[in-house]
């Protein structure tokens, strides 16, 4: 038996009823990884020992009530864990083995009893689409592992997918959470900006970064968003307002919801086995008692370039830090002190991270400042602005996650092809919106799918309502990849 | 050719709160290295700024005390260079919208007065302090964060003793308001100088040079002055001056080349998406400007007016906020506010400049010296007496009066007592007598000093002097 068969709910019930331990389950988890991990590579880093001492303190104080009781969930390696390597799957981290402090999302797993397993693999800081930038490991899609999984949360998605965890964090600064949930078959929810703290989060782009989850299922992303959301007074963009229980109003059905479907979003780029499942979905979505039309977001076309020049520039700041000077990678040989910072960020970081730390610089350096990155920030408040005349009239905006399914490992070389990957998802961190991406079918060669649920600010209900209705019309859900024992 | 001398100062005050400007560590000085620091401080991943609403209020203070706008809304920015100094590689500062702007203060140069514009105050985060050594250099994080204000004046400043005027002024206005205790020695106020120099008449400016390790105001002074002469030899003989930096150097008073500015210097602002924006409204404000005290030139105007202090008198007493609390205290207990003014500017002023100690750090209350007055006023003590009190005061406190009856010091105003002593001293001083008679007035003054020294001090001398000449006239 495999805990991947249940919602949290139901493992929650059986933990009350003593059907199953909360030992069990996580030694379930550990199976799995330690069944798949080798294909999938994951895992950065496997946290079994703790795991299974909190499994059993569980069990032993009989404490089931809390929301993720012994819940096997992982966290993407950008978020820190005290006492617990954080790498950013960078050689500038790969010896911080300690940040001293606890995220706030990390501490707020452990208050839930969630048992952690472990930290998972990303794009180098976070900067990338596909984890081929982790300096560790090239992260498996489990539906074929020949398949990237997508990223920079890839190890987030594939852990989830390969029933190695109910649940993975990941981070979403241009489509991180969103695209590998596609690209894995699993459900993945970026916040809105400000929902989740981000105190904890190693940062590279800090007006988009958001934390959000990765789960099999709707009903599992709503429980886990549930426990992280939430205001933080150590995050100054934290939300005040009250976080809803995402999990009541699930079943109310999406009757009488209004549909946009941005005719930007079906466009050129975008394939036709993509195209085709949306297209279905809406129909579904008809057939649910929705309503649909398309609409036209004239700035949209915009995005991608903004992002670009936005994203960097903040990468660039938020990266400075890593000199060796503190921690992290330290350069051995340097001639003097200046020296010992370039040497140390030259050997540390990634080609890609340095193609973008360049990029972000030049952005805010002498003119380009105001005739381009000022300039980007005009051209995002006008792409908000297309959001909220959508709002007006709309409930939600619907279209794919991502222009295509996944690739192949090394398919995508030239940079510009793979920040294409993005080109749907990046409009929502510009406008700070939430997003979801729910499973919506597989191409011939059986590989899934996403459709992108897009809401209004905090209106993470309605989305995740619109995202279960058609998860539980539709059997996408239901299909796994196989890949070890647990799955089948 | 003549030139005229255009200076503008920059001054930077850090503010004295509780804790740091964007993290929950102590502000502190003195401490152990890195003992005050937290993971934000060191600048670890995940970190964020959260801002301390007090620097905003001191900021604030400041700000008004300089008579600035203060801004409805402002942002931060980030300013980015590398340097172990800065953890975060970047400082988080206030760069399009400082909280204060179009401020100034009155300064007097030689009987003249004139006002010197503030262009900008802006709050930012202090950096680390590194310690070059053989072995290596190290960083002490204690300061990192700490909450400044920069005070950016207009290039409306003309000789280097007017920046002298300038800094003082400023010093005093901030202390008054207490949210900072600008000492230079502890690097709570620092202050680097522009000048240029321009042909008499010319509008544009000339090149201007910047020049730092100003350690004391009398440094600036110094620096600024040699800088002056520098600049006007190179401009006279044909030669123009290169925008550089330059450091003063305290042993040879001159300004040595630290380096060539070019326009390679490039912060890259970003204004800072981990903090909000800042809306400051009119309450707040309002609330601010209400804990604002009675400022120097306020209160020196009424010690003038009220006291009967001359503008000089007064300008001296009200320059530290001390001073004039203090001077103010021993008024009120009902001292003499002329004396009282007399013994501050005197013989306590004299005392902190030799022994280079503040007024706290003095055992004298305003207490001891109103009281140690009203001997002096109702003839208990002689003046002369006094300073030996006032001696025992500044150095060990207490009250006076316990002082001087137990030290003896009370004044001899008896006429019976003085006549016989003084029958004494005329007795052994017959040829002094004779001297006197013979119309030679000084052989007097000879005489009241024996008469002094018999009493070791305590004879009241007006007495003294009645009775002398009563008893010359006798013999």
């Amino acid at each position: 038996m495999s805990f991947t068969h249940y919602t949290i709910e139901q493992l929650e019930t059986m933990l009350r009823n003593k059907e199953i331990s909360a030992e069990e389950i996580a030694q379930m988890s550990i199976d799995q990884i330690k069944a798949v991990d080798e294909d999938v590579k994951a895992f950065i880093t496997v946290t079994e020992e703790s795991a299974l001492e909190k499994a059993r303190q569980i069990d032993k104080d009989g404490d089931f009530d809390h929301n993720l009781a012994a819940i096997p969930g992982a966290i993407k390696d950008n978020i820190v864990t005290k006492g617990i390597p954080t790498t950013a799957a960078s050689k500038m981290l790969e010896n911080f083995t300690d940040p001293l402090y606890d995220a706030t999302v990390t501490e707020k797993l452990a208050d839930a009893n969630a048992l952690m397993m472990g930290k998972v693999n990303l794009d180098e800081f976070a900067m990338g689409s596909s984890t081929e930038t982790s300096y560790f490991k090239k992260t498996a899609n489990p539906w074929d592992l020949d398949y990237v999984p997508g990223g920079s949360s890839g190890g987030s998605a594939a852990s989830v997918a390969a029933g190695q965890v109910m649940f993975s964090l990941g981070t979403d600064t241009g489509g991180s959470i969103r695209q590998p949930a596609a690209f894995c078959g699993v459900v993945g929810m970026k916040p809105t900006y400000g929902l989740v703290s981000r105190y904890g989060l190693v940062a590279f782009a800090s007006s988009l970064d958001q934390i959000g989850p990765i789960t099999r299922k709707v009903e599992d992303n709503a429980r886990v968003l549930e426990t992280l959301a939430g205001h933080d007074s150590r995050d100054s963009t934290s939300s005040k307002k009250d976080v809803p229980v995402y999990t009541e109003n699930l079943q109310e059905g999406v009757k009488g919801l209004r549909i946009a479907v941005p005719k930007q979003f079906l466009g050129e780029g975008v394939s036709d086995e993509v195209r085709e499942s949306v297209q279905n979905a809406l129909q579904m979505y008809e057939l649910l008692g929705a309503t649909w039309e398309e609409v036209s977001m004239p700035h949209l076309p915009y995005a991608d370039a903004v992002y670009s020049l936005l994203a960097n520039a903040e990468g660039s700041s938020s990266l400075g830090r890593y000199d060796g000077v503190r921690y992290g990678n330290r350069a051995e040989n340097a001639k003097d002190m200046i020296d010992m910072l370039k040497q140390s960020r030259a050997e540390g970081f990634g080609e890609e991270v340095k193609r973008r730390l360049l990029l972000g610089a030049t952005v805010l350096s002498g003119d380009y400042n105001e005739t381009h990155f000022r300039k980007a920030q005009q051209v995002r408040t006008l792409i908000a602005n297309d959001f909220k005349a959508a709002f007006d009239q709309y409930d939600l905006i619907v279209g794919p996650t991502t222009p295509t399914s996944a690739f192949k490992f090394g398919e995508q070389a030239d940079p510009l092809t793979m920040y294409m990957n993005d080109m749907l998802t990046v409009p929502v961190n510009l406008a700070g919106l939430p997003a979801v991406s729910v499973p919506s079918g597989y191409t011939e060669a059986g590989l899934p799918l996403g459709l992108q649920i897009i809401g209004k600010h905090f209106d993470e209900s309605t989305l995740y309502r619109a995202a279960y209705a058609y998860e539980q019309a539709t059997n996408h859900h239901k299909k796994r990849p196989t890949i070890g024992g647990a799955n089948e | 050719m003549k030139f005229e001398t255009v200076i503008g100062l920059e001054i930077h005050v850090e503010l004295k709160t509780k804790s740091k400007i964007f993290s929950s560590s102590p502000n502190a000085f003195g401490s152990e290295p890195n003992a005050n620091i937290s993971p934000k401080d060191l600048g670890y991943p995940g970190t964020l700024p959260v801002l301390n609403e007090e620097v905003v209020n001191y900021g604030m203070k400041a700000a008004m005390a300089l008579n600035c706008d203060i801004a409805s809304e402002t942002i931060f920015d980030r300013k980015h260079y590398f340097y172990p100094d800065n953890p975060a590689a970047y400082q988080i500062s206030q760069d399009e919208q400082p909280i204060g702007e179009n401020g100034w203060v009155e300064i007097e140069v030689d009987g003249e007065k004139k006002r010197i514009g503030i262009e900008r105050i802006h709050l930012e985060e202090d950096a680390g302090k590194l310690t070059h050594g053989t072995g290596g250099s190290l960083v002490d994080y204690n300061r990192q964060g700490s909450p400044l204000i920069e005070i950016v004046s207009e290039p409306d400043i003309r000789t280097p003793e007017e920046a002298y005027a300038y800094l003082e002024k400023v010093k005093s206005i901030i202390q008054y308001t207490g949210v900072s205790d600008v000492r230079m020695e502890e690097g709570s106020l620092r202050c680097d100088a522009n000048i240029s120099l321009r042909p008499v008449g010319q509008e544009e400016f000339g090149t201007k040079t910047e020049l730092k390790n100003l350690n004391s105001f009398a440094y600036v002074r110094s620096g600024l002055e040699h800088e002056e002469v520098r600049q006007a030899k190179i401009l006279s003989s044909g030669g123009v001056i290169e925008q550089e930096t330059r450091r003063y150097d305290e042993k040879t008073k001159k300004t040595i080349l630290m380096r060539v500015k070019d326009d390679a210097d490039d912060y890259r602002f970003l204004p800072d998406p981990d903090l909000a924006p800042l809306h400051i409204d009119e309450d707040w404000k309002e609330r601010i400007r209400q804990e604002i005290p009675e400022l120097p030139d306020a209160r020196k105007q009424r010690y003038v007016e009220e006291m009967d202090l001359s503008d000089y008198d007064a300008g001296v007493i009200t320059a530290t906020k001390e001073m004039a609390d203090f001077y103010e205290e021993t008024v009120d207990l009902g001292a003499d506010g002329k004396l009282a003014a007399n013994w501050l500017m005197g013989d306590l002023s004299a005392y902190m400049n030799k022994h280079l100690k503040e007024l706290p750090d003095l055992a004298i209350t305003p207490e001891g010296l109103a009281k140690m007055i009203k001997l002096i006023e109702d003839g208990t003590i002689s003046s002369k007496i006094a300073k030996q009190v006032f001696a025992e005061l500044v150095e060990n406190g207490g009250d006076p009066e316990v002082f001087v009856k137990e030290k003896g010091l009370v004044q001899i105003s008896d006429d019976g007592q003085l006549r016989e002593i003084i029958g004494k001293v005329l007795d052994e001083n017959e040829q002094s007598v004779a001297d006197f008679k013979d119309g030679k007035g000084r052989a007097l003054g000879f005489l009241v000093g024996q008469t002094m020294k018999a009493t070791q001090g305590q004879a009241n001398p007006q007495m003294v002097n009645k009775i002398l000449k009563e008893e010359i006239e006798k013999r």
